[in-house]
């Protein structure tokens, strides 16, 4: 063992050490994004049923429609603590109904001619629009956590800690085509 | 909470005192949202401090002239200009910082490296080759991950991120203040009684395409003999007209540089306003100016302006480098008022969609998703060697 040797060894656990350092860096933020991701995504989702509630009762859409609309207007409230699957389907079936329901431009423009209804509608679809919007930073922060844990390195070493393996929150939120504005 | 006030800070990498595509949305950008009651505040290099008025920009320092992405840019980095970053994000406290085109080699991926907490970042360019993004070394992708929200303008600029980043971007376009260009005066050298047609475009620059329109005006002409064709914008007038003939000089009318307001003069005067770029295009946003004007569009089918014409419904198109398809679409446009008339209203129709007033609401929809936390934006201190070094230099502070 010589001088040169030793050096060499403290060069590679420095640089060791400064890899592992800044991943799990890297990881803990992505891990804190994620999580305010969901947060809002949460949030927006629990708006967006809300809103639908609302329109399901103010008596403007054909009585099928309404009644289909406030049946899983209200599943989607009440999953809010389901895992993630059950989730995911109830709100895409959310997302369906109301593609079904407002898919339309000109029907939708007759219903708008009530201002109440106009507001209502300007509403949900700012509602839509933020959910398409959290979901996708959600998983744009999933994506790129999965991508840095998807390594020999930070499995070994737990960079990620107990923090389960992120998964990507895939539904439809597709806006309907009466809802964006002047249709284009 | 959409109706909190919040404190924004704007990160602009290009010189604040030339004139630009990012500048200029950026400036927009905050016009809107101080007009919604929002505290901003920009971050941009400055040339000459004398050149801006107190308190429009925050001075992120003296920018250099580099080439970046095929062109030559003005940005600034380095050390101080780190610093620079760094004070302002402690001086500001902010609830969000909105970056602008955050792979240039400047103040915004510099804001990137130094802050934490909710970030936003919009993409304008399309990068179509780069070293920097294929190696995507372990800094600058460390930089991209702080970033919340993605947003792109254009359906090029998404590709680019999506191609060299992974993961997704939202679409939200580039605003035009189309109330602005909805009223002005006619412009003086126009005579309505005429048909004319306008050109808008740097002269010298080929992929603006003013040879195909060139190659098109004798048909034009033939067809439509008491026409008339004003080209704006700079350039050396002497080498452009070499080749021309005689009659498509006695038809043709340089107007030279135009200003703003001369700009909007021109695009209500004109019957046809011509694009005849052969590429490069990510955007058109003159298409809009020109929609929003009342001035109907005909275009080269280029992708980016056939989004921006909704395929061919808000304005007509013709084949790209095409100048015998170009004249025949602008002789049946030039000799029918009506279907004029209707392209007027689908135009316009189609550029509320890009107005600001849309525009701003569906970034405040993003800068809304990326602030439920509550979290401010921080300094970064951690794995930032150099960061804290340049901190620590005393001759720096």
């Amino acid at each position: 063992m010589n001088w040169t040797w030793i050096f060499v060894t403290i060069l590679v656990l420095a640089l060791v050490g400064w890899y592992l350092s800044t991943t799990a860096g890297r990881l803990d933020r992505l891990h804190r994004r994620i999580e305010t991701a969901t947060f809002a995504l949460d949030a927006q989702l629990l708006r967006r049923s809300s809103i639908a509630i609302e329109l399901s009762v103010a008596g403007v859409l054909d009585p099928a429609s309404s009644e289909v609309l406030a049946e899983i207007a209200h599943d989607a409230r009440l999953a809010t603590d389901s895992s993630m699957d059950v989730r995911v389907s109830i709100e895409s079936a959310l997302s369906e109904v109301l593609i079904k329901a407002l898919d339309d431009p000109e029907e939708v423009a007759f219903l708008r001619e009530d201002p109440a209804i106009a507001d209502l509608m300007d509403e949900l679809s700012a509602a839509i629009r933020r959910v398409e919007l959290s979901r996708r930073f959600l998983n744009d922060a999933v994506l790129a956590c999965l991508r840095i844990r998807d390594n020999y390195f930070v499995n070994w070493f737990h960079l990620a800690g107990h923090t389960p393996l992120p998964e990507p929150w895939e539904m439809q939120d597709r806006t309907p085509e009466g809802l964006t504005y002047l249709g284009a | 909470m959409s109706g909190d006030i919040m404190r924004i800070g704007l990160v602009c990498p290009y010189a604040w005192d030339s004139p630009g595509g990012v500048r200029s949305h950026v400036a927009d950008l905050a016009f809107e949202l101080r007009a919604r009651g929002h505290y901003v505040d920009i971050l941009a290099p400055v040339d000459d401090p004398n050149s801006i008025t107190d308190g429009e920009v925050t001075n992120g320092g003296k920018p250099v002239s580099i080439r970046y992405n095929g062109s030559v840019a003005r940005l600034n980095f380095g050390l101080r200009a780190t610093r620079q970053v760094r004070k302002w994000i402690q001086e500001n406290d902010f609830d969000l910082v909105h970056v602008h085109e955050p792979m240039a080699p400047g103040l915004s991926l510099l804001t990137l490296w130094v802050a934490d907490g909710p970030i936003v970042s919009t993409w304008h360019s399309s990068i179509p080759r780069s070293r920097v993004l294929a190696s995507m070394n372990r800094i600058v992708q460390t930089a991209m991950e702080k970033v919340s929200g993605r947003i792109a303008v254009s359906e090029d600029a998404r590709e680019t991120l999506v191609k060299h980043l992974g993961g997704d971007a939202v679409l939200i376009p580039n605003g035009v203040r189309v109330k602005a260009f909805q009223t002005g005066a006619r412009h003086p050298q126009f005579d309505a009684s005429i048909p004319s047609i306008l050109f808008f475009g740097r002269l010298e620059e080929t992929r603006k395409g003013l040879s195909v329109l060139f190659d098109a005006l004798p048909a034009i002409i033939a067809s439509v003999p008491d026409v008339q064709v004003f080209i704006a914008g700079p350039g050396d007038i002497d080498e452009i007209v070499k080749g021309l003939s005689d009659s498509v000089l006695d038809h043709t009318v340089f107007l030279g540089r135009l200003n703003d307001e001369e700009k909007i003069q021109a695009l209500h005067s004109a019957d046809v306003y011509i694009a005849p770029n052969t590429g490069g295009e990510s955007f058109g946003i003159v298409l809009i100016e020109a929609m929003a004007a009342g001035t109907a569009v005909l275009a080269s089918d280029l992708p980016a302006f056939s989004r921006v014409l909704d395929g061919g419904t808000a304005g007509a198109m013709f084949k790209n480098e095409d100048s015998a398809d170009l004249a025949e679409q602008a002789i049946a446009l030039l000799g029918d008022a009506d279907r004029r008339e209707a392209l007027l209203t689908s135009g316009l129709q189609r550029v509320m969609r890009f107005d600001w007033e849309h525009v701003v609401d569906d970034v405040l929809a993003v800068y809304e998703s990326v602030t439920v936390s509550d979290d401010r934006v921080t300094e970064d201190l951690r794995g930032q060697i150099i960061g804290r070094l340049s901190t620590g230099i005393p001759g720096l502070r």
